[in-house]
């Protein structure tokens, strides 16, 4: 169980067989996750460094526990936002960390393209935990497996993902890996949210959120930052509830058991009622588990590629 | 100074019509005859069989970073680049620290190019506003007598439409125009690439080609309205180009240009985040590339300039939004060119010297341009079948930073003559 590739930046690329493979060894570290000994010998001697240019308590820890379970030796950077400019340039930090032994340099960044850059000049493997606008594979992967555990196969189901698209890297990455894995993906947000040209990535874009919803087997929120509405990208939220909020009638619209996610951090309220977010149908505390589960499958098999 | 004779090359002259096999004599500096079989008389013989004898180019837009950013560029490597290129003369921008929007840097300018440039003529461009700060208008008549040939704002292009208008009204009054980079800033944005399947793809924030054509029309219309001529830089969209033709077809004075960079390339090299192919305006689709080739084919576009713009590595050595925009235009400029446009078979090459040096040298109204008896011997000699495959690190530019970096194209400058005296020789 061992990947080809040197870097994970993204789903891009990715084939159906590789993304499998990443999924089924997820569910067997799902068991070390669930299991009273959390402790295995998978990345003994191996450095793992996560470098994070954005605030993401969530992710960070993630990436950070997958580590420590499998006994890496796990150090964190948090690199503030303004340090991107100013700092040490990514290039140089990339290559003092090569310099200190690291095998696996995990990043988090605001610019697309950052964790391209930086694998072009390390020679540690380089996983992309989030870049700008672009990509954020292991969110997508983790939804992946959350949605494969409770509807059996990802091939034929309808995803509508309704929110931000515009600025959502987790969209990104789940529209290249949903459609390769045979998934329908449908978008909803208002005009000034949706990227040109989306649908050529391989989804569609539905006119509104009850045609997006219409028997879908995942209802995915994406997050919806208010300074959007400063500048200028919609009116208020509540404009923005009134047509594109994620509540329990539109879920309604559905199938029966249609899956409601989140990548979080949630804005209640805002992209997605509570009364969704908590209902009996969501999975977002699952996800999260999932999400450690995929960051153990994900740093083992690339560093067994040398091995 | 040696006379000098170019014996037995194709003279490529537009001015003059001429495109034959011929020799070309050079007597204190300037064209004393082209015809052919010309003896020596004790002149230095330059062999040129095989070769395009032209005259030298004349870019209307590029940046020498002198004064204050001397680390990119300077007026002394800027103008070698220059001379490596092809080129006997260049419009230099006036976005230099500090600004060029007084005499005394005009001055500066242009004693520094002549003391200790490599002998290419530098035409200033002077600042429309102080400062470039689009409020107050910089003093063009002085600038104009200390020897500016036009103005611009550049990458900061005047926002408040009345103070374009004036300023052109202004500048008219001293023989001088406007060169307008027409973009709006609003409609940029944060962008950093083109807007389309690339900028999806990427994730990169994208920029709408309206930013270049509400700024084209606008220019286009209030120099329709004022009746003076104003110049479009870097043209890059479809829709900009046909702007430029219904203007010019209803007798609006405007004359535009295009880059080899967007005619040789578009938003799709940017896969990778490859950060030499930020530039502004953005590289755009294929569509827009076809249009600039045709607008340079049926006369809509009035020459090519290469908006040369010199980087450090360090500044390109970054994340792609933090990459300064700009490419390093001089040393690519004829090869690019030669190949998308002569050798694909969409213009003879004596078109291509037409938009390269006799076009731009009218549109400034400069000496050059031409080799007609009497003019200022200054010639390029190019070799259009050399296969060439570009090395940045060979460049003589302070500045490596081209998308074209690896590529291989045809044509070769082979050598470069300033008023008689041969600056650059690659290869004679
Ligand atoms: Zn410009």
């Amino acid at each position: 169980m061992s990947m080809k590739r040197k870097d994970l930046l993204g789903l891009d690329g990715v084939s159906r067989e590789e993304i499998t493979q990443i999924l089924d060894t997820a569910l067997t570290m799902r068991q070390i996750v669930r299991s009273s000994n959390k402790k295995t010998a998978h990345l003994q001697g191996k450095s793992i460094v996560t470098l994070f240019y954005e605030n993401s308590t969530r992710t960070r820890m993630s990436f950070e526990l997958a580590s420590k379970y499998m006994s890496a030796a796990a150090a964190n950077i948090a690199a503030s936002a303004s340090s991107v400019a100013k700092g040490e340039t990514l290039i140089d930090t990339g290559v003092t960390l090569d310099q200190m032994g690291t095998d696996v340099i995990i990043i988090r960044h605001p610019m697309s393209g950052a964790p391209a850059l930086l694998a072009r000049h390390v020679k540690a493997h380089v996983i992309n935990a989030g870049d700008g606008m672009n990509e954020h594979p292991t969110q997508a992967l983790l939804d992946m497996m959350t949605m494969r555990e409770h509807l059996g196969s990802l091939e034929g189901i309808k995803v509508a993902i309704c929110g931000d698209v515009m600025h959502s890297r987790v969209a990104r990455s789940n529209i290249y890996g949903l459609t390769t894995m045979g998934a329908k993906v449908v978008l909803c947000a208002p005009p000034t949210l949706i990227p040109v040209r989306i649908e050529e990535l391989g989804c569609t874009v539905a006119p509104t959120i009850e045609d997006a919803c219409e028997g879908a087997d995942v209802v995915m929120g994406l997050r919806i930052q208010r300074e959007r509405q400063q500048k200028g990208l919609f009116p208020s939220v509540a404009e923005y509830c009134d047509h594109w909020e994620i509540t329990p009638e539109r879920v309604a619209l559905a199938r029966p058991n249609a899956l409601v996610m989140h990548p979080g951090p949630m804005n209640r309220g805002v992209e997605i009622a509570s009364s969704a977010a908590d209902s009996a149908q969501s999975v977002i505390t699952q996800q999260v588990e999932s999400g450690v589960s995929v960051r153990m499958a994900l740093l083992y098999m690339l560093t067994r590629r040398e091995g | 100074m040696e006379n000098l004779l170019i014996r037995g090359g194709r003279v490529i002259d537009p001015a003059n019509g001429i495109d034959a096999a011929l020799d070309v004599r050079i007597e204190d500096g300037k064209i004393a005859a082209v015809a052919p079989g010309l003896p020596a008389d004790g002149a230095q013989v330059i062999e040129a069989a095989g070769r395009v004898v032209a005259p030298g180019f004349i870019d209307l837009h590029c940046h020498l970073r002198d004064p204050g950013q001397e680390y990119k560029e300077d007026i002394v490597s800027g103008t070698r680049a220059a001379a490596r290129g092809g080129f006997t003369g260049v419009c230099c921008m006036p976005n230099t620290h500090p600004v060029n929007d007084c005499a005394a840097v005009t001055r500066y300018i242009i004693e520094k190019a002549e003391t200790k440039g490599s002998g290419v003529h530098v035409y200033p461009v002077g600042a429309v506003s102080k400062g470039l700060e689009g409020r107050e208008m910089a003093e063009i008549g002085r600038m104009k007598e200390a020897g500016i040939v036009a103005i611009s704002d550049d990458g900061r292009p005047v926002t408040n439409s009345n103070l374009f208008r004036l300023a052109m009204q202004y500048a008219d009054h001293f023989g001088v125009f406007i060169m307008s980079h027409s973009e709006d800033k609003g409609l940029v944005g944060d962008g950093v690439m083109n807007e389309g399947f690339m900028s999806t793809k990427l994730g990169l924030p994208g920029i709408t080609r309206a930013a270049e054509e509400v700024m084209v029309a606008r220019d286009i219309l209030v120099a329709e309205a004022e009746g003076k001529h104003v110049h479009l830089c870097h043209l890059s969209t479809k829709g900009g180009v046909q702007l430029v033709r219904e203007a010019k077809a209803r007798g609006v004075r405007v004359t535009a240009e295009t880059t080899p960079h967007y005619i040789g390339a578009t938003d799709e090299w940017v896969a990778g985040y490859d950060s030499n192919c930020r530039v502004n305006p953005p590289l755009r689709e294929e569509s827009d590339r076809q249009a600039c080739i045709e607008g340079l084919v049926d006369g809509t576009l009035d020459a090519i300039s290469t908006d040369h713009a010199p980087h450090h590595e360090d500044e390109k050595r970054v994340e792609f939004p933090l990459a300064a925009s700009g490419i390093s235009g001089f040393e690519t400029a004829f090869c690019v060119s030669n190949t998308e446009l002569v050798r694909s078979g969409r213009m003879e090459m004596s078109r291509l010297i037409a938009l390269m040096s006799t076009q731009p040298a009218r549109i400034l109204g400069v000496p050059g341009g031409t080799l007609s008896i009497g003019a200022p011997a200054d010639i390029v000699l190019l070799d259009p079948e050399r296969e060439v495959t570009v090395d940045a690190k060979k460049f003589v530019s302070k500045g490596k930073n081209t998308p074209f970096d690896g590529r291989t194209y045809y044509g070769a400058v082979c050598a470069t003559i300033v008023g008689g005296r041969v600056i650059d020789k690659e290869d004679i």
